[in-house]
């Protein structure tokens, strides 16, 4: 009888690996971000065509709506998540120097979580201030 | 992480022949990489433009509507469509799918088609709105 075969997936084995058994948190989360961005981004898109113009009134009368605020918020946040997420697997496939890899994806996570906060805090005052 | 400089590379990406899976799965990290930088940069400018007022508003509009803003524009409109697509195909190849030569050649094909046809379906449309 041969020795039983290890059948889990890649993904399986390193599940519970990392100090809190976080081994494949980054890539799950990589792939269910790009799920929200698959309805969000084709959301976004889409409602920039069906617009009847772009310019400011229309464009912030739209994004006043709970319909256009909400699911902008959401598009933000899973926007900036991904892209961060992305840009690290990048950077960890290339950058291989210890000091280079860390001063640049440190770089592109505070980039990323400023850039995130400013889109979030433009988004609040369009959509909580009042109307110009 | 460290790797001894003294020891030889295994040659890579200079000796194989250019497929349709190499070209596609590059072009997934060239657009992801661009709408990750400059897209979400343009998406904040164009929020905060938004919420400092009409002038601000216009000062971007203007940019946008010169060549190199249409130009940018147009780019990041096929990368967001290259990327959704080969995003997808990621997504079936991640299952364990699609995995086939002939299979996987002929969607990664159509990924590159796909985003053509779909970057020229939302420029038809928006300068169609415009008018």
């Amino acid at each position: 009888m041969t020795a039983r075969q290890d059948t889990s997936t890649p993904l399986g084995r390193v599940r519970p690996l990392g100090p809190s058994a976080h081994g494949g948190g980054h890539w799950i989360r990589e792939r269910l971000t790009s799920a929200a961005l698959l309805l969000l981004g084709t959301w976004f898109v889409a409602s920039l065509l069906m617009l009847p113009g772009l310019d400011h009134k229309t464009v912030s009368d739209w994004l006043r709506s709970a319909g256009g605020a909400v699911p902008m918020a959401l598009f933000i946040i899973a926007a900036f998540v991904h892209g961060v997420d992305g840009l690290k697997v990048i950077i960890d496939d290339y950058v291989h120097d210890t000091g280079n890899n860390l001063f640049l994806n440190g770089l592109f996570l505070f980039a990323g979580i400023g850039g995130a906060a400013l889109a979030l805090f433009s988004l609040a005052k369009l959509a909580f201030g009042a109307p110009a | 992480m460290s790797r001894n400089p003294d020891r030889p590379l295994s040659p890579h990406l200079t000796i194989w022949r250019w497929g349709p899976g190499m070209l596609v799965s590059i072009l997934h990290r060239i657009t992801g990489s661009g709408l990750a930088v400059l897209g979400l940069a343009l998406l904040t400018w164009w929020l905060w433009a938004l919420a400092a007022g009409p002038d601000a508003y216009a000062s971007f509009a203007g940019h946008a509507s010169r060549w190199y803003g249409l130009v940018v524009l147009v780019g990041l409109t096929w990368a967001f469509w290259q990327h959704l697509l080969s995003g997808i195909r990621h997504l079936v190849m991640d299952i364990g799918a699609g995995m086939e030569l002939k299979v996987n050649k002929f969607f990664a094909v159509l990924t590159v088609f796909g985003a053509l046809f779909l970057t020229a379906l939302t420029w038809f449309l928006i300068l169609g709105v415009n008018q």
